[in-house]
C-alpha cells in the first residue's frame, strides 16, 4: 500500500518542504525587526522607572517577535506583488521556498505567542499595544491601505512608530507625552523615507500596481511633500530638549541631524526632472536611516548619562 | 493490512537537511521559551511575596 500516490506528488498536491530555519527567519523581516527592537529598547530605557532586567529582555523579545510575526503576515498577503518587484522577488514565498499557508500559520502563531507572553509576564497595556500594532500592520496597512491609497505609508507608518510606546508602557504601565513624541518622530520620518525609495523604485511599484505617491501624484508633488514632512520632522526631533526632559547635548545632535534631513530633502526638491539616476533621492533614503538611528541613539545616550549622573550625585 | 510492503516517501538530501535545520530551530525556540517562562515566573513570584517568605 502506498501512503501517497505517485501522481499526487507529481502534481505537487503534497509538497515536501525544503524551507530551512533561515527561510522562516527571513519571513520575520530581520532588518525591520532590528529597527523595531532598537526603538522599543530606547522607549524602555527612557521610562522614568526601572524594570527587572530579565523582564526587560522578555519585553524586547516579545516586541521583536510580534514585529516579525506581522512581517510574516505581510509577506503571506503580499506574495503576489512581491513576486513582480525586483527588491522583493527573492523573498521566501515568491521564490517558492516557503508555502503561503506555512507563512500564514507561522505569522499567526507568533502573533499570539508574542502578545500572550508580553501580557502574562510584563503587563497587559503593552500587550494590547503590541496586538494593535500587529493588527494595524497586517490588516489595516497590508490588506487595505497599501493597494488602495497613496497615503498608505503615511497612515500605515503608525504601526512602525508604536514600538517605543510599547517599550515605555512595558515599564511604566502607561502612555505619556515623552513616548508619544518618540512615536511622532518615527511617524513623521516614515513618509519621506519611503517616498525617497518610491522615487527611484517607481517602476517597480508601477509594475506591482501599488499606488505609491510618485505613481499617483507625480514626482514633483512627491518631492514637495517629502520636503514638507522634513520641515515638520526636524523641529519635532528637537522637542524632547525644548520640553526640558533631555539635555542640551541631545538638543544639539537632534538639531544637526534635523538640519541634515532638511538639506537632503531640499536636494530632492530641486532635483532636475530629467535626473533618472536620482542620486539625491537615494542619498536621502540612506541619510534617513542614519537620522533615525542617530536621533534614537542620542536619546538613549542622554537617558543613560542622566541616570549615571543621578547615581553619582546620590 | 492487505499489502505486504509499506511504501514510504524518500526525502531528498536537501529535504532532510532542511528538516534537520527546522527541527533544531524549533527545539532551541521551545527550550528558550521554557527557560524564559521559568525565570520570569520566578522573578514575578519573588516580587509578589512578602519579605522573607522567599
Amino acid at each position: 500500500m502506498a501512503l501517497v500516490d505517485d501522481t499526487s506528488l507529481k502534481d505537487g498536491a503534497l509538497r515536501m518542504s525544503e524551507a530551512t530555519a533561515g527561510d522562516y527567519f527571513a519571513l520575520l523581516k530581520p532588518r525591520v525587526m532590528s529597527l523595531v527592537v532598537f526603538t522599543a529598547f530606547v522607549g524602555l530605557v527612557a521610562a522614568p522607572v526601572s524594570i527587572n532586567p530579565m523582564l526587560a529582555v522578555v519585553a524586547i523579545l516579545a516586541i521583536a517577535i510580534g514585529a516579525g510575526a506581522s512581517g510574516a503576515l505581510n509577506m503571506w498577503y503580499d506574495a503576489d506583488i512581491d513576486a513582480v518587484m525586483t527588491r522583493t522577488a527573492t523573498r521566501p514565498i515568491p521564490s517558492g521556498r516557503v508555502a503561503p499557508g506555512e507563512a500564514l500559520v507561522f505569522g499567526l502563531v507568533l502573533s499570539a505567542l508574542s502578545v500572550m507572553t508580553l501580557g502574562v509576564l510584563v503587563n497587559w497595556l503593552s500587550a494590547a499595544l503590541l496586538a494593535f500594532t500587529i493588527f494595524f500592520y497586517a490588516v489595516v496597512y497590508t490588506m487595505w491601505l497599501k493597494r488602495w491609497t497613496p497615503q498608505n505609508i503615511v497612515i500605515g507608518g503608525a504601526a512602525g512608530a508604536i514600538p517605543p510606546v510599547i517599550g515605555w508602557a512595558a515599564v511604566t504601565g502607561n502612555v505619556s507625552l515623552e513616548s508619544v513624541i518618540l512615536f511622532l518622530i518615527i511617524f513623521l520620518w516614515t513618509p519621506p523615507h519611503f517616498w525617497a525609495l518610491a522615487l527611484f523604485k517607481s517602476q517597480d511599484y508601477e509594475r506591482a500596481g501599488i499606488p505609491m505617491m510618485p505613481n499617483v501624484a507625480g514626482e514633483a508633488s512627491t518631492r514637495r511633500q517629502i520636503f514638507a514632512y522634513a520641515v515638520i520632522l526636524a523641529p519635532v526631533g528637537v522637542l524632547p530638549w525644548v520640553l526640558g526632559y533631555t539635555s542640551v547635548g541631545y538638543g544639539a545632535v537632534a538639531t544637526l541631524l534635523g538640519a541634515g534631513f532638511l538639506w537632503y530633502s531640499w536636494k530632492v526638491l530641486v532635483m532636475p526632472q530629467d535626473d533618472r539616476a536620482m542620486r539625491p533621492a537615494k542619498a536621502l533614503f540612506g541619510y534617513s536611516l542614519l537620522y533615525l538611528f542617530g536621533i534614537f541613539a542620542a536619546y538613549l545616550a542622554d537617558c543613560v548619562v542622566e541616570r549615571v549622573l543621578a547615581i553619582g550625585g546620590a | 493490512m492487505a499489502d505486504d510492503k509499506l511504501e514510504m516517501i524518500e526525502l531528498t538530501e536537501s529535504q532532510k537537511k532542511a528538516r534537520r535545520s527546522r527541527s533544531i530551530a524549533i527545539g532551541l525556540a521551545l527550550g528558550a521559551l521554557v527557560v524564559i517562562f521559568y525565570v520570569a515566573t520566578f522573578i514575578k513570584f519573588a516580587h509578589s511575596m512578602p519579605n522573607g517568605s522567599m
